[in-house]
């Protein structure tokens, strides 16, 4: 018997639209109205600009630690900006612009980084899980969800956010191959921005793209530059698409780069050079992406000055939030208190009251860094 | 009132709690055309279809993570983990995401999902076909803990985990599904998590135990009743976590001696947990330190041995005489 080849070699897309220089493929340009390219714009730049300002808060110890989007706004507005509030967007812990853009006020991620509870909590209507930290855990809860909305007979799509390190993990390939089986209406979006913390990719994977895994379960997978976000909103529109008209699921690669520090409490000197960098500021996704606004005359005057000021006010009403009550910490482990954590918390109570009035802030500890990481003397000062 | 097993008698609830609620739907290895391993699900892919009864990939952690969606979605996914034994590889969407979705949204999500899976000796079977791990999920806030003793428990927790809007971990002895036939009751019973059962009333020893030590307990009970003259309590825990301590304290206050009974190693299981509450609640009715029967702290053993160290009659008796005499 011969050998036989039983799938066709495979090919992986690679699509780009507008690159770092400016030029665009107008045979692939979408057509967004000029209202959505400006609010695409802007969403943007928010992320940009409510980035930078975080990273003030956290450097003055007003929020905890948290993890920067700065250079990869492209690859989460570009996507999340296909969705209807319908569907369903499941993050992990790096898409502050997606999640604000999906309706997430601006004071409840404060908060959700200053350590309350209350900053996990989504609105009633919205359709969005809250941030999840441990690496690709949420990958098969947007395959439940999406095999939910076929079970129940909605059109509702989910999009599912991860990074190239998640591509490692067990559920990420459990998760694929559940959606590949069940043929169900999900987007999976990585953004492999090229570090995971201190790994670079060619240490995370011998796969020459992260798109082409999506073939292994049976489904499209394509990687598009990712700091273009033409590319990422065509890439996510076609997948949309593909999800709401029973065509199953897409895994999406957006090519780009964390410009910043992995969390707050890392130091990426350590591990990389200071040229790739520069070289990946280059090809920054907003200085593009204005350029081509501009060529359009699509460009708002003081912009920048309107969004710094809805963060402000944003910021002035997280820090009017009074101190968490610790007694609600009881409130949402079990829909009803056991009668143990009943007397638990009458203990608290009881305490809470004896040692009346509170300390200050000042003596409660700084929060501890994230995964993987430790506070370098840099940022302790 | 029928005489089923225990194996019917899960099927019973499975069967009448699908039909009442269109969201209930069950997930798991060979679930579906076979019937499960265990034939707990028999009949149920035929009466519901592939949709509602769907047999998944082999993948411990996607059936319980995307179970987790369908919960967040409003779905009550029965999850079936073949046995309790492989579950470590879906630990973590257990830990870090049923039983926290609720405090981690406050409230805006949570996961009403049961998570079934067959543990314990008893049945000849290889490693990882007959641990018991109830402590490890009984100490995770957020979780509610089941573990039935027979046909009929089986059936009226079962009914009440599916009901229950919270994440519930249901332990079925494996020992158990096909050992006795008990009467079950025509008409859904659903019993309260939460809380345990006094089935055997005395004056003399607390013992405590639950799954298929329950009976192991009872059989001793009356060696020491035969032999020594002993009337012993026999309180069926039936739920690990939340932990029925009001029951436990008020039996021992009235016998003033206790012995624990479970199939777990015994450091750090439910056992120290029972005795700590004891101590809290009854310390000035107790006559005798509070002894623990349990398995011996060693990973496994393999069938071969598992009679040495899985408690019997004769070693619950021994403990109870040790406690009587002190």
């Amino acid at each position: 018997m011969p050998r036989r080849v039983l799938e066709p070699p495979f090919a992986i897309e690679h699509l780009s639209i507008l690159d770092s220089d400016g030029n665009l493929d107008t045979s692939l340009e979408p057509e967004i109205p000029p209202d959505g390219l400006k609010r695409l714009y802007r969403a943007m730049l928010l992320g940009r600009r409510l980035d930078e300002r975080m990273v003030r808060l956290q450097r003055q110890g007003r929020i905890g630690t948290f993890a920067p989007i700065k250079g990869q706004e492209a690859s989460q507005m570009g996507s999340v900006f296909t969705l209807r509030p319908t569907d369903w967007m499941v993050p992990s812990f790096r898409e502050t612009a997606a999640m604000i853009y999906r309706g997430w006020p601006i004071e409840k991620m404060l908060l959700f980084f200053a350590g309350y509870l209350e900053g996990g909590r989504p609105a009633p209507d919205q359709h969005d899980l809250p941030i999840t930290i441990p690496v690709a855990t949420q990958v098969p809860h947007a395959v439940g969800l999406a095999y939910a909305a076929q079970y129940r007979g909605d059109d509702a799509v989910v999009m599912v956010f991860f990074g190239d390190g998640a591509t490692s993990e067990g559920d990420f390939h459990e998760a694929l191959n559940f959606a590949g089986v069940w043929h169900v209406p999900v987007v999976f979006l990585c953004q492999n921005n090229q570090w995971a913390i201190s790994v670079p990719l060619k240490k995370q994977t011998h796969s020459r793209t992260l798109a082409q895994k999506a073939l292994a379960y049976g489904f499209p997978g394509i990687q598009v530059d990712g700091n273009d976000v033409l590319a990422v909103y065509a890439a996510s529109r076609e997948a949309v698409e593909r999800a709401r008209g029973g065509g199953g699921p897409t895994l999406i690669e957006c090519v780009t780069y964390r410009l910043g520090v992995h969390t707050t409490a890392d130091d990426p000197t350590k591990y990389r050079s200071e040229e790739e960098v520069k070289a990946w500021e280059q090809k920054d996704p907003l200085t593009r992406f204005s350029q081509y606004l501009q060529k359009k005359n699509l460009l708002e005057e003081r912009l920048e000055e309107q969004i710094d000021a809805e963060i402000a006010a944003a910021v002035q009403r997280f820090e009017a939030t009074g101190a968490a009550d610790p007694l609600t910490m009881f409130d949402h482990v079990y829909a009803e208190l056991p009668p143990d954590l009943e007397a638990e918390r009458e203990e608290l109570r009881e305490q809470l009251e004896k040692s009346a009035p509170r300390r200050s802030d000042e003596e409660v500890p700084p929060p501890l860094p994230m995964r993987g990481q430790r506070r370098t003397s840099r940022w302790q000062n | 009132m029928a005489k089923l097993n225990m194996v019917k008698a899960l099927n019973l609830a499975l069967h009448e709690e699908m039909e009442r609620d269109p969201d209930v739907l069950i997930i798991g290895e060979d679930v579906g055309v076979d019937g499960g391993v265990f034939r707990v699900t028999e009949d149920l892919h035929r009466k519901f279809g592939g949709r509602r009864v769907i047999d998944s990939p082999l993948a411990e952690a996607a059936i319980i993570g995307t179970s987790v969606g369908m919960a967040l979605y409003g779905l009550k996914p029965i999850c079936e983990i073949q046995f309790s034994g492989f579950a470590f590889q879906c630990f973590h969407q257990i830990e870090n995401h049923a039983a926290r979705y609720r405090t981690r949204s406050q409230g805006r999500f949570h996961c009403q999902l049961v998570i079934r899976m067959p543990y314990g000796g008893g049945v000849r079977a290889l490693e990882h076909h007959t641990e018991s791990e109830e402590q490890f999920y009984a100490q995770i806030p957020g979780l509610k803990m089941v573990i039935p003793s027979g046909p009929r428990t089986a059936r009226g927790l079962l009914v009440s985990a599916i009901r229950d809007p919270d994440p519930v971990i249901f332990f079925e002895a494996k020992g158990l599904y096909h050992a006795a036939r008990e009467d079950v009751p025509d008409e859904t019973e659903a019993l309260p998590i939460g809380r345990a059962q006094v089935v055997q009333e005395g004056k003399d020893l607390t013992l405590i135990a639950y799954g298929a030590m329950l009976r192991v307990a009872r059989e001793a009970t009356q060696v020491l009743h035969d032999e020594d003259g002993v009337e012993a309590e026999v309180i069926d825990l039936l739920t690990i976590s939340p932990l029925d301590r009001e029951t436990l304290v008020a039996s021992v206050q009235k016998t003033g001696r206790a012995v624990v009974v479970h199939e777990a190693p015994k450091s750090f299981g439910a056992g120290a947990e029972i005795a700590a509450s004891i101590m809290e609640g009854a310390f000035l009715s107790l006559e005798a330190p509070i002894r623990r029967v349990a398995a011996y702290d060693v990973s496994f053993v393999g069938f071969a041995r598992e009679k040495a160290t899985v408690p019997d009659v004769a070693r619950v008796v021994a403990a109870c005489r040790q406690t009587l005499a002190f």
